[in-house]
């Protein structure tokens, strides 16, 4: 008699593990270059992360919702060290990281404003950042005279060129669409599309492991509390388990009498 | 009725039934012993309720409802405010929580038939509730003043826009101005925490008095109101407190356990509770590639899709959603209880099942020449589905049953080759074997075999 209801429940079922599974799908997302492996709890990627973006990024990008003493807390960092190595806008410590280049500015210098990067790792995605900052190169018909591979078009400069070198396409893309789906954690391939022209002060790994540095940091930076609502949660789990077995034996108690 | 109890809570009751009402909705309102699994997502949705209505508040005391600052104040919320980000998460996934909730109660009412006499109101404030809810998770998506917010808000108001006549005029009422601007969100803030959130309690009040009234069903479909005992208490229910108070204690905490998964290990369920371009402000000069609703309005956006004309799309997406207040008077059928119901009829609610997640599913994937073939085909099946339980209502003979897989299978054939053109004949002609063979299955299996008929059920529930 009761199969039905029992079949319909396993339909539910399915129903939401096929939601899970095309969920899960969607988080890896489509369309970037390379993917990289996220990890916000690693505190010195992420010192080192806000090093690189102060000094980088956060000339002609703001981070309006972010704030240094936030910052500071969050990655371990003293209010003096903070102050005197990494505040390069003239801001105070309880301030917000915008910049002085105004949006009408940017526009004009280069053609569009630059983005605001406070939630940029959670709208484009860790791995679009990383492919970005990873795969600026050689065009010479490039208004810059470089171009980007994630974002073809783009009007950022190549502003990391001096650790990175300069790259050239390796012109032989046969295989460069299917060697673009073929990548393992930090995206090393099988064949590489490009080839260093001209070196920068950092190998390959080193700039590597820059530009992951920099995506912790930004995806930190789009979420602080990502650095400890899981614990929280953990908490919350636990008390909600001893609760729900307290729960289960009262209620089991008080349905002793119904037959 | 007489009491004795004194002291406050008998002061109390000598000016106000505070007594009374305890007793009529708690203490001594019976309920059928036997329910289910199924029955814990009424109180659920209660409960979501107070989540929703809790953790709002708190978030109206920091969001800005303004053009210029609505993203920003988000993300003060998330960032400076304490314990900000949990309101905004629990609001948020309470969103999308309400909506599974709510589905899975409305296929708890259509397995057990618990939308027939006498509980037709019930079901009628039931639909009212999913109307205001879909109101309500419509205008608050437009708040935090995303892309997704915008662009999404900007798309439902110019589908009012399709109405012939009055349509353009409509749309521009609704949004206070010529696309979506500083003026709707204001508006749309304030039917958000105040106009709805009122009607829909006012509604939930009415649900529950009608229910209360004509006493809960029940996964047998046997009204236990029929077996009283001498004390006129119903052999088969018990009271509502302590029984299912404690018994539902156990289902909210099994549910606010999933909800914390949700909230503090996958806020944004991958993009599907929050979608990923919703991090990015609202732009009115920047149209998104790809402009998806958020998972629960994908069936019905699905069907308004599957009619390349936009006012018919959007007349059948309103049929969609129309159709089921009239459940109550196209199933008539005596036996409510799935357990008691025809194999076909098992195999007709089945079908909807599955035709409702797949059209949900393609409602959140970009326009292919086959998706909007299954949109179609899938969307005749939905529609087929309250035809076919219409035609269920009673044993029919067989020609009456042949009579409409003629009918039916015309109107279809018909519409395929009114609609057709060269450049999906193959698709159309292959797609179209579908509701063919659903109708064949329901309405020739039910000619031909005796699969239509109905179980007897039990005087009293069974277990």
């Amino acid at each position: 008699m009761k199969n039905m209801d029992k079949l319909i429940c396993v339909v539910a079922l399915f129903a939401s593990l096929l939601l899970t599974a095309s969920v899960s799908f969607a988080a890896g997302g489509g369309g970037t270059i390379y993917k990289m492996h996220v990890d916000v709890h690693q505190q010195k990627s992420l010192q080192r992360g806000a090093k690189y973006f102060m000094n980088y990024c956060l000339s002609c990008h703001a981070a309006s919702y972010s704030r240094y003493n936030r910052v500071a807390a969050d990655l371990g960092i003293s209010e003096q060290n903070m102050r005197e190595h990494l505040i390069f806008t003239g801001r105070k410590f309880g301030d917000t990281m915008t910049v002085a280049l105004t949006p009408e500015q940017g526009k004009e210098w280069f053609g569009a404003p630059p983005p605001d990067l406070s939630v940029r790792a959670r709208s484009r995605g860790a791995d679009w950042i990383y492919s970005f900052l990873k795969t600026f190169y050689v065009d010479e018909s490039a208004t810059r005279g470089v171009n980007n591979l994630q974002f073809p078009g783009t009007s950022m400069p190549h502003v990391l060129w001096e650790l990175q070198g300069l790259q050239t396409l390796v012109e032989d893309d046969d295989h460069a669409e299917e060697d673009s789906h073929a990548k393992d954690g930090h995206g090393a391939h099988k064949k590489e599309l490009f080839e260093i022209a001209v070196p920068g002060t950092m190998t390959p790994e080193e700039y590597d492991q820059a530009i992951v540095d920099i995506v912790n940091f930004m995806v930190y930076m789009s979420e602080p509390i990502k650095l400890k609502r899981q614990a929280i949660g953990v908490g919350v789990l636990f008390f909600l388990f001893a609760l729900g077995v307290l729960a289960y034996f009262m209620k089991r108690d008080y349905w002793k009498d119904v037959h | 009725m007489t009491n004795k109890v004194g002291g406050i809570i008998g002061w109390v009751d000598s000016r106000l039934p505070v007594i009374e009402f305890w007793e009529a909705h708690l203490s001594k309102y019976y309920a059928p012993k036997n329910f289910n699994f199924w029955y814990f997502f009424g109180s659920l949705a209660l409960l979501i309720l107070v989540i929703q209505i809790v953790t709002g508040i708190f978030l109206t005391m920091h969001y800005k409802p303004d053009a210029e600052l609505a993203f920003a104040s988000v993300e003060y919320i998330m960032r400076d405010v304490n314990w900000g980000w949990l309101m905004r998460y629990m609001h948020s996934t309470g969103a999308s929580a309400f909506f599974v909730v709510v589905y899975l109660h409305m296929l708890r009412g259509l397995m057990y038939g618990s939308f027939k006499e006498p509980r037709e109101l019930i079901w009628i404030f039931g639909m009212l509730i999913y109307l205001c809810l879909m109101a309500e998770a419509f205008m608050g998506y437009l708040l935090p003043w995303g892309q997704m917010s915008y662009w999404g808000a900007q798309v439902i108001v110019n589908l009012f826009g399709t109405i012939p006549v009055i349509g353009d005029d409509l749309a521009l009422w609704i949004r206070g101005d010529y696309v979506v601007s500083d003026a709707t969100l204001n508006r749309f803030f304030a039917l958000h925490v105040i106009a709805v959130p009122i009607v829909l309690l006012g509604l939930v009040v009415a649900h529950i008095a009608a229910l209360h009234t004509v006493g809960s069903n029940n996964p047998d479909g046997v009204e236990i109101k029929k077996n009283k005992g001498a004390d006129g208490i119903p052999l088969d229910g018990i009271p509502f407190h302590p029984y299912y108070t404690v018994k539902d204690i156990v289902g909210v905490i099994v549910f606010l356990f999933i909800f914390a998964l949700v909230v503090f290990f996958a806020p944004e369920m991958g993009g599907y509770f929050l979608e990923h371009a919703n991090f990015e402000p609202a732009n009115p000069l920047a149209t998104p590639e790809h402009i998806a609703p958020v998972w629960y309005f994908t069936p019905f956006y699905t069907v308004l899709r599957a009619i390349p004309n936009p006012f018919w799309g959007v007349v059948a997406m309103g049929a969609a959603v129309f159709v089921l207040f009239l459940l109550p008077w196209i199933d008539k059928n005596k036996v409510k209880s799935i357990r008691y119901r025809s194999a076909l009829y098992k195999v007709n609610l089945f079908v909807f099942l599955i035709a409702f997640v797949w059209l949900g599913y393609l409602g959140m994937q970009a326009v292919t020449p086959m998706a909007s073939q299954m949109a179609l085909r899938l969307s005749e099946l939905y529609f087929l589905f309250f035809v076919v339980l219409g035609i269920y209502s009673t044993q029919r003979s067989a020609g009456y049953y042949i009579m409409w897989f003629v009918v039916l299978v015309g109107l279809i054939t018909v519409y395929d080759v009114f609609r057709n053109n060269p450049d999906i004949a193959e698709l159309t002609w292959k797609t179209w074997i579908i509701p063919v063979a659903y109708l064949f299955v329901t309405l020739l299996g039910a000619a031909f075999t005796n699969l239509d008929q109905d179980k007897q059920v039990p005087e009293r529930v069974t277990s």
